[in-house]
């Protein structure tokens, strides 16, 4: 498997990454050269193995559904860009040139 | 009168708590010391921050006539901590632009861990941007210097934390491991370096790479060193739900176990025909004192490492695509605006991020994109779980321990590895530790030409114990031979 330029932009819009034509096309020849050496594990025989996504020992342990309380240096109103109502303003998502009148 | 710079972190505690010396004392030699050796951005370029001030403050607590105060394990003892690792006082840049000048509001579980033992937190040190290299090079704040010779690299991603242990600036550091990025600068640099097992250390504040491979681990200038550290920031921690519930023993104790009837397996894959003969011959020597202690060594096999770097390169650009998305000007990063939101994110994340870490984004979201994810990334799950089968086969055969070599070279010079897939070759002999989660350390056997090499014991699951007894016992027998 090859990736293309326009696989390249493809990837870089979902990743939200502005990339130029000409780093598209030094990224086409770096990520096929890093891909062809993947290409390995093509030919592993993998019949009955298991895919792991983790190595915790016993998984992942249930706690109750509340989240723990961070324990912050700095009240929230230091850090916030913006903050309103005890709220954290953030940009609108339809229009971001809205979410600064707001 | 000692030097204060050249007490143990153990012993200095002692010094402190008999008066023989001050925390104040420490603190002032600490950051004189960053000052002779140039540590800061326009020399080694190994310590992106410090607070002198924030530092002399601590001192004084520690140097309060309280004993309680005094017993603490690490009263007083100073620590370089990497730029990932999160501190309410200093800034976490994460070696980034993206997050120049962020100031966590909180402070990462270890770090809490390490003040609440005494520890005072002087510097935060240069990394590869989001922990994502292994020469310090690709840092946004400029590459860092090996302080044993400037013209090579100190290794990396923790390669700051490092150069500090082996500047002689603290006894003890904090570094990141994903692949190898404690151990690997800890070779380059002649220092030690201590992946623990994965949930052994909270992860909780250290800023995420790829989270079913990340851990804290620690520099340490001595086995000893690198054992009172790694104690003190060990334990479950509710905060991190994968930090294991585990008790955790003392590993400094291991200072008094000997090898007698230990098994220690060679395995053949970490010693390749075309290894270079000279580190070759530092590992072998470091296995006869092994067996001259009482190891029994044995020749075995773990087949699937030879994949480890291809499984490795998808498994952690996947994981850090999904990771990283966070930096996107709203909910974390230095916003620059654009035509809209989505531009928005654009710009930002093109301005903000480096060209390693948009690499290996871009290769992340390629492999998890439809089409793509069964041929690389559930394929790489599964190799990566006969990775974890063959350590728990030969962990199951009798053998204890591990070793290897901790890398295939000496440290590099700077701007020698142009190739990305050249540098990733680097970490081929620590990777599998993080793949598998097993603890795994390296220590100075040797130098070449000068430049150290590493020695990397392996151990299962949860028994860094018996690692530490293997490694107080080789750093005493070689003394100093680890320095030839």
């Amino acid at each position: 498997m090859s990736i293309s330029i326009d696989d390249v932009h493809h990837i870089a819009r979902l990743a939200r990454l502005g990339v130029t034509d000409e780093r598209a096309e030094s990224l086409v020849r770096e990520l096929n050269t890093i891909l062809t050496h993947m290409d390995v594990l093509s030919r592993v025989d993998t019949s009955g193995a298991q895919p792991v996504s983790g190595v915790g020992a016993a998984g992942l342990p249930l706690r109750a559904d509340v989240g723990p309380q961070i324990p912050l240096d700095r009240a929230r109103e230091d850090f916030a860009p913006k903050m309103k109502d005890g709220f954290f303003l953030v940009p609108r998502l339809s229009t971001h040139e809205d979410a600064q009148e707001s | 009168m000692t030097d204060v710079l050249d007490f143990s972190a153990s012993s200095l505690q002692m010094a402190i708590a008999s008066g023989e010396t001050t925390a104040r004392r420490a603190v002032d030699a600490t950051f004189d010391r960053m000052r002779d050796v140039g540590a800061g951005r326009d020399g080694l370029n190994i310590l992106l921050y410090q607070d002198r001030h924030d530092a002399l403050t601590r001192a004084v607590e520690c140097d309060a006539d309280a004993s309680e105060q005094r017993t603490r394990p690490l009263n007083g003892v100073p620590v370089v901590v990497k730029d990932n690792i999160a501190t309410s006082v200093m800034p976490t840049s994460c070696g980034s632009k993206i997050l120049d000048g962020y100031v966590s509001p909180f402070a990462a579980t270890a770090i809490r861990k390490l003040t609440d033992a005494g520890a005072i937190i002087v510097a935060k040190s240069n990394m590869d941007e989001f922990a994502m290299g292994s020469s310090t090079e690709h840092s946004a704040f400029g590459p860092a210097k090996n302080p044993l010779s400037h013209d090579r690299v100190p290794g990396g991603s923790s390669g700051g934390s490092a150069a500090a242990v082996a500047a002689g600036i603290t006894r003890i550091a904090l570094g990141s491991e994903t692949g190898g990025s404690v151990r690997q600068p800890a070779a380059f640099c002649g220092v030690v370096g201590v992946k623990p097992t994965y949930g052994r250390v909270s992860r909780f504040g250290l800023v995420a790479f790829a989270s079913s491979l990340d851990h804290i681990g620690v520099v340490g200038r001595t086995v000893d060193d690198a054992a009172i550290g790694l104690e003190t920031i060990s334990g479950h921690d509710p905060l991190d739900s994968t930090s294991a519930v585990e008790p955790v023993p003392s590993f400094r104790d291991a200072a008094h176990g000997g090898l007698t009837g230990i098994v220690i397996g060679k395995p053949k894959e970490y010693f390749p025909d075309d290894l270079d003969p000279r580190i070759r011959e530092r590992c072998d020597a470091a296995l006869d004192r092994l067996r001259s202690l009482g190891a029994d060594v044995r020749d075995v096999s773990l087949p699937h490492t030879k994949l480890a770097i291809e499984v490795y390169y998808i498994i952690a650009p996947a994981e850090a695509s999904s990771n990283l998305a966070r930096f996107d000007g709203v909910r974390y990063g230095c916003r620059v605006e654009g035509d809209g939101l989505g531009a928005m994110y654009e710009a930002t994340r093109s301005n903000g991020f480096g060209p390693e870490v948009t690499r290996r984004i871009l290769l992340g979201t390629y492999v998890l994109s439809a089409g793509y994810y069964d041929a690389y990334y559930r394929k790489a799950q599964q190799v990566r779980g006969l990775i974890a089968h063959d350590f728990a086969k030969v962990f199951s055969s009798g053998v204890h321990l591990l070793f290897t070599p901790t890398t295939p070279t000496t440290a590099f010079p700077l701007g020698s590895k142009a190739d990305p897939y050249e540098m990733y070759l680097s970490d081929i002999f620590t990777v599998t530790a993080n793949l598998a989660g097993v603890p795994a350390m390296s220590i100075p056997i040797g130098r070449i030409d000068g430049l150290p090499v590493g020695g990397q014991f392996i151990a299962s699951h949860f028994d860094e114990r018996q690692m530490f007894v293997a490694a107080y016992a080789l750093e005493r027998a070689l003394g100093a031979a680890a320095l030839q």
